[in-house]
């Protein structure tokens, strides 16, 4: 336990992660080794695009994976202890317990046909010994600290009586409620009003810092994101393609893939004609392209793009699984850039002349 | 004009200043335009409950005008009327009261059935989820044809077929793209099959109701330019609808920011982000995440939206508003007119006596 609490170590570590679906048509590769730390009480941002493999990858922490899909490879670690092949039953109690989870969609995350507080005291009750009395009246205080008003009035009330933003408040109460050391936020703000989107974020940042809980926030918002996280990792295709601190992705994407992402992210107060447009679409499982995945639609794709497939590599602040950053090619384009006969110039030309 | 009811006089809400608008009247007129659901229970509980009838007000007094060629956005949040006003101008919905105009004509004043599919096939919808607007039995062939045979355009069956690789070039797919089923395609290839659908009558104004909101945002890029490209090349007038300021700010001419079924404010569309004048307005501009990291902080207002069969009195913004007094309450407010030209309806604006917007959202 001694070594669990030592500062350096990170409270949840994911190392070669590999999710994959057998179908009969062969195995499909959703996540492909993937690696990356949540530190004590940080908040890091996992976005993409539909399909990247962003909610797989929550859903595979808290043991949640839809069969039959199936972690393959590597391994997931909670305070020094790998919890990926644990048995169901032991792998119940750290659900909730160290690990909470916030949905998409509260409608389908509360039981409609339970009260609020029956539900909240049941888990506070299976995570925690202590009577229903008690349970009820750490209840009361969770819902009057997610700012739901009245809560004495409310707690016997069901979900449909709730509106969007008080039934995610609930959810959100209910994740905490056995002061989890993290907490798995999947898309917590996407069926939500805009207005709305802003309470629940800044409700979800304060409850967790106050509650001491690390959040790994699942989204494909890079407003929320850069609003919330301490990090951020961006995913495509099944890899993670940057991960680095959130101001330095959002201000300077290393990868041309964020670069993109970022250019097409329309800006109030940014008078442009057209957004930046990555050509193409997001490959589908069965034909993840060879090297690098995003190299058919990569504005600066050369030689070694489609061969090799490039890892996590230094890339200022931040990593990037890029070869632009690999030290050899690196100082050899910059070479060529220079000269005005960078190798990506030629497709460039020839896209634009089509 | 077409006013009735005694409401909604005085200032036109959206009405184009003379020297704004490119040409000489609107491409489309909407005047008081108001649309109530009869929601009651069915009359047997009625009697046994006691209950009244219950209604609800989804649109009520919307008027705006659209110039020829320029993009005019609604934004509000769920249940704010702005989908209502979309299937009213179609024509998928009869306005309860109030009316269309498009060119200078009244709508309800055409009834001759050929007049009518002549003034209907110049206007034509996307919808927001392309997964469930395209038949998925049909081939993309068929789909994109319809309107060409709908509408007689084309006789031959040759004609149609070289007429719908021309649509599908145009909204950047291939001629040979015709022989497939919408399943082969992503969802932003499905909505430029929807684009060019909708592109095959001929229309010169397209109503697209939230066509990006199911898309993600690099797919969103791509329809949102080439909806810009088309506007430019054939000269579309839209209606946008959409509840993402940043997309409505990026495509837009004129924007009108809903609240339960009333429009709140009116303006162009830059002034309207640099100069945002309704509570509501500047809240929706502070909820957008900030991307630039600037780090201020944001109050988020409190409160949602609330019930619209029992919308509260007057201003139906004041349970929220933080400048809202005793008359807000009380008393409905008219629109009224601003020195740059946009409209408001506020009695804090109208007194004078909101603080400037915070200098955050004026960044615009």
């Amino acid at each position: 336990m001694a070594e669990s609490t030592r500062k350096n170590q990170p409270l949840l570590q994911v190392k070669n992660l590999r999710i994959e679906f057998p179908t009969r048509r062969g195995t499909l590769v959703a996540v492909d080794d993937i690696s990356f730390d949540i530190d004590e009480g940080e908040v890091l941002g996992v976005v993409g695009e539909s399909g990247a493999g962003k909610s797989l990858t929550g859903s595979s922490i808290i043991g949640l994976l839809e069969p039959p899909g199936r972690v393959a490879e590597g391994s997931i670690e909670l305070e020094g202890r790998r919890i990926d092949n644990l048995p169901y039953e032991k792998m119940r109690r750290i659900r909730g317990n160290q690990i909470g989870m916030v949905f998409q969609d509260p409608l389908t995350s509360l039981n409609p046909l339970y009260t609020v507080g029956f539900q909240l005291i049941e888990t506070i009750r299976t995570h925690e010994d202590i009577s229903e009395r008690q349970a009820r009246k750490r209840a009361l205080e969770l819902l009057g600290e997610v700012g739901i008003p009245a809560p004495e009035r409310r707690i016997d009330q069901y979900p449909h009586q709730f509106s969007g933003g008080m039934r995610q408040r609930v959810v959100i109460a209910l994740a905490l409620c056995a002061n989890p050391r993290l907490v798995i936020a999947d898309e917590p703000t996407t069926a939500l009003d805009v207005s709305i989107q802003a309470q629940i974020i800044k409700l979800l940042k304060r409850m967790c810092s106050e509650h001491g809980a690390a959040v790994m926030l699942v989204t494909h918002d890079m407003g929320v994101i850069a609003e919330t996280a301490d990090r951020v990792a961006v995913m495509y295709a099944g890899r993670i393609v940057e991960i680095g601190p959130v101001a330095e992705v959002v201000r300077n994407a290393r990868h041309p893939y964020t670069e993109g992402l970022m250019g097409s992210i329309p800006h109030i107060g940014h008078d442009v004609e057209r957004l930046t447009q990555i050509e193409g679409t997001m490959p589908r499982l069965t034909e993840i392209p060879s090297g690098c995945a995003f190299h058919p639609r990569c504005p600066k794709v050369f030689e070694r793009c489609d061969k090799e497939r490039p890892d996590l590599m230094p890339a200022g602040k931040s990593w990037a699984a890029c070869w632009l950053y690999d030290e050899a090619e690196r100082d050899r384009l910059r070479a060529l850039e220079e000269a005005g006969e960078a190798p990506w110039k030629q497709r460039a030309g020839a896209a634009g002349g089509a | 004009m077409h006013i009735e009811y005694g409401k909604d006089t005085g200032v036109h809400m959206g009405r184009v200043a003379a020297g704004d608008a490119a040409g000489d009247g609107p491409l489309l007129r909407a005047q008081d335009l108001a649309k109530i659901f009869d929601v009651s229970p069915p009359f047997l509980n009625r009697v046994l409950q006691r209950e009244e009838k219950s209604f609800l007000k989804a649109v009520d007094g919307v008027s705006f005008d659209i110039p020829t060629g320029k993009t005019f956005s609604l934004v509000g949040e769920s249940g704010c009327g702005k989908s209502t006003v979309a299937r009213l101008i179609v024509g998928l919905y009869k306005p309860t009261r109030g009316s269309i105009e498009f060119e200078g004509r009244d709508m309800a004043s055409i009834t001759r059935r050929g007049e009518n599919s002549a003034l209907r096939r110049r206007m034509q919808m996307i919808f927001q989820d392309p997964y469930a607007s395209l038949n998925p039995r049909w081939r993309v062939g068929d789909i994109v044809a319809e309107p060409i045979k709908a509408f007689g355009l084309a006789r031959s069956g040759s004609a149609i077929n070289d007429r719908v690789g021309e649509l599908l070039m145009q909204v950047r797919l291939s001629p040979k793209d015709a022989a497939k089923y919408p399943h082969e395609f992503s969802g932003g290839q499905r909505q430029r099959i929807s684009i060019a659908r909708a592109l095959a009558s001929e229309p010169e104004f397209l109503v697209c109701d939230e066509p990006t909101s199911a898309l993600d945002v690099s797919v969103q890029a791509q329809i949102l330019n080439l909806m810009k490209d088309l506007q430019r090349e054939l000269g579309l007038t839209y209606l946008f609808i959409s509840h993402d300021l940043a997309v409505v700010y990026h495509i837009s001419d004129y924007i009108g920011v809903m609240y339960l079924g009333r429009l709140v404010e009116w303006n162009e569309a830059r002034r309207l982000f640099r100069n945002p004048r309704h509570p509501y307005t500047r809240m929706l501009l502070d909820a957008i995440p900030d991307l630039e990291m600037t780090g201020r902080e944001r109050t988020p207002v409190a409160g949602e939206v609330p019930n619209p069969i029992t919308p509260p009195s007057a201003c139906h913004f004041h349970p929220r508003c933080p400048f809202a007094d005793e008359r807000c309450k009380r008393e409905t407010p008219m629109p009224i007119r601003l020195s740059d030209g946009g409209t408001v309806r506020c009695h804090g604006v109208e007194e004078d006596r909101l603080p400037a917007p915070s200098e955050t959202i004026r960044k615009a």
